[in-house]
């Protein structure tokens, strides 16, 4: 992306975030519904990225985490705490749980890593299931009231949104921050090549359950978003397909880069939408582009933009190379 | 006891059909670092095909003839050309995630073009019971497990016994070697894959006529195979054998002992106790690579 001029991205971002704001407002109530789960979709999303694209960990079981804040929230608000508080304990029981998780990635790598996390998903989905006492079983949980934000009650479609698009843009500032800190550059050393990190020094013991963890912390924060934006939580969404969701949305998106999970959630979210005409056959054409687009660049949209950006950079140089090596023979 | 051995011959027969599920996977995971999360798909699809062709007029033996040549040509020839080839120079893991696609490719295929119900399914083997030291077994449980036994003893026959085994052999353990003394590597690594889709082949015509033919039954079995190739050993066929028959009989009682609710996390927990404590396998060897 650095291939673009900075006051030109900068000038971009804005437009976009405008457009976010300003664009919905007259969106009918299903519309708005697409966009806030495209917003929360995209944090989730941007929480595997952490663990996926930057420290090279494989999840597959985010979509636990988003389950897990998910009826975290859903019980806490049903029993009349406010959201931010059900929201701290989300992320709260997330960050521990994928911890614990992270361990199983101390020892295994790659392919045993994502069954190991594949069946985390199995268990947690179960447990949704099963402990009706807690989570009420396959009947869900239902009235599950929006937040009140400064006094201002969130009970539309509209104002909910302004809720998740805000809850995106602090955590997406958050993550911002954290891939251009140490420790981002750590995770990025973790993935590239895990001995070297070690022998420079970088703990990679925390790393890597860090990398779990605040990942997972995202997953609970999505989750604690999704159960007000549905009202209505039962065991299904956050099944393995789920975690599988997102996992395609950050490769499609681009695994490693800021921008692959709105992108990635923004096609897994809003295509099914803009691809009504097809019908049943969506899932499938979704699935057969995936492995067109993985074929043809692994890692994925962003990647495809990025080797163009590159390519074109390069050509440039060595055109200014060839100018100014002609103007040196010239010179002699 | 009665029962115990009922759910032992059961779980046994279910066991024997991971088993061929596994051992396929594990044989695409040697050749060629193929982690084929489609496998399950893989099992499903070809009951699908014998329907089909059944449902254009075919007798049931030309159905199953029918699907096992689809099959290899499917599952074996276009999926190593179209998707493992393309994908292999990007690495393992941007070719797992192609196979978690083309899992829900096949999966929605099957559900659009032919049905989103379950099928029923004709059994090969005739239905009834027959009496063994005093207990009632069903014929479908003892002709599962010959028949899965069968394919297991004639591949392990192939892949230790003959000229064509030792070369597959060698095109997995050091494909340079290999194809310096002549072993033709792409050949083998194509036998492999034709191999496997006629052991998912085998394994759908012997689990469908139990669980019924249905578009999203391949999660499951999928799952169990994968558990299997992992608990018994990535890297051995033995192991993956082992490991099946462990995980079908472990399943079977864990319906019947522990709750019906959490039948499925059992094999799950054992899954993770086994991948933390004993990474290589409980019949698998550390970091090597043999057929």
């Amino acid at each position: 992306m650095s291939g673009i001029a900075k006051p030109l991205k900068i000038a971009l971002g804005l437009a976009i975030i405008a457009a976010l704001i300003i664009v919905p407002m007259n969106f009918n109530r299903y519309g708005l519904f697409i966009l806030s789960q495209w917003a929360v979709m995209s944090i989730a999303a941007m929480g595997l990225n952490l663990t996926l694209g930057y420290a090279g960990q494989v999840s597959l079981a985010q979509g636990a985490f988003v389950g897990i804040g998910a009826y975290a929230a859903a019980i806490m608000t049903t029993h009349g705490w406010p959201l931010p508080a059900a929201i701290l304990v989300a992320i709260v029981l997330s960050f521990a749980i994928g911890w614990v998780l992270g361990y199983p990635a101390l020892r295994v790598q790659h392919h045993y890593l994502a069954f190991v996390t594949l069946a985390f998903s199995t268990l947690a989905f179960l447990v949704f299931r099963n402990e009706s006492w807690l989570t009420g079983g396959i009947y869900g949980i239902s009235n599950i009231p929006r937040p009140h934000i400064f006094g201002i009650a969130t009970n539309k479609p509209l104002p909910f949104y302004y809720v998740c698009l805000g809850s995106l843009a602090i955590v997406s500032l958050a993550v911002w921050w954290l891939i251009r800190s140490p420790w981002g550059r750590a995770f990025m050393a973790l993935r590239e090549n895990p001995l070297r990190a070690q022998s420079l020094g970088v703990d990679t013991r925390r790393y890597t359950l860090m990398a779990f963890a605040i990942g997972s912390a995202l997953g609970g924060v999505a989750g604690a978003l999704y159960a007000p934006l549905t009202q209505y939580i039962d065991p299904v969404p956050f099944n393995l397909s789920l975690s599988l969701d997102l996992l395609l949305m950050v490769i499609v998106g681009g695994a490693g880069f800021y921008f692959g999970p709105f992108l990635g959630a923004m096609i897994a979210v809003l295509l099914p939408e803009w691809l009504r005409f097809t019908e049943g056959y969506y899932l499938m054409l979704y699935a057969v582009a995936v492995m067109l687009l993985l074929i043809w660049s692994p890692t994925g949209i962003l990647g495809i933009l990025d080797r163009y950006l590159a390519e074109r950079r390069t050509k440039a140089a060595s055109a200014l190379r060839a100018v100014a090596k002609s103007r040196l023979e010239t010179a002699q | 006891m009665s029962n115990l051995f009922d759910l032992l011959v059961a779980g046994l027969a279910t066991g024997a059909i991971y088993a061929l599920v596994a051992v396929g996977f594990t044989l695409l995971w040697q050749t060629s670092q193929t982690i084929n999360f489609a496998q399950g798909e893989f099992v499903m699809l070809p009951a699908f095909l014998m329907l089909a062709a059944m449902h254009v007029g075919a007798p049931f033996w030309l159905a199953i003839i029918l699907g096992i040549l689809l099959s290899l040509i499917l599952l074996g020839l276009a999926f190593k050309m179209l998707l493992v080839d393309p994908m292999m120079r990007h690495g393992v893991l941007p070719l797992a995630i192609a196979t978690m696609a083309l899992a829900i490719a096949i999966k929605e295929s099957v559900k659009q073009f032919y049905s989103a119900e379950a099928s029923p399914f004709p059994s090969i083997v005739p239905t009834g019971d027959i009496s063994i030291l005093g207990h009632a077994v069903s014929l479908q449980s003892i002709g599962v497990l010959t028949v899965a036994i069968l394919a297991v003893l004639g591949l392990t026959t192939l892949l230790s016994r003959t000229s064509l085994g030792h070369q597959m052999q060698a095109a997995a353990q050091n494909p340079t070697v290999a194809r310096i003394i002549g072993v033709p590597v792409e050949r083998m690594i194509l036998l492999t894959f034709l191999i496997n889709a006629f052991l998912v082949a085998l394994a759908s015509l012997l689990i469908t006529p139990i669980y019924l033919a249905k578009f999203s039954s391949g999660e499951v079995l999928g799952q169990a195979a994968f558990i299997a190739a992992i608990v018994g050993g990535f890297n051995q066929v033995r192991g993956a054998i082992a490991g099946g028959l462990l995980i079908g009989v472990l399943d079977n009682l864990a319906a019947a002992y522990v709750s019906t609710q959490y039948r499925a996390a059992v094999p799950m927990m054992f899954l993770i106790a086994v991948i933390l404590f004993r990474p290589q396998g409980l019949l698998g060897r550390a970091e090597e690579r043999t057929v």
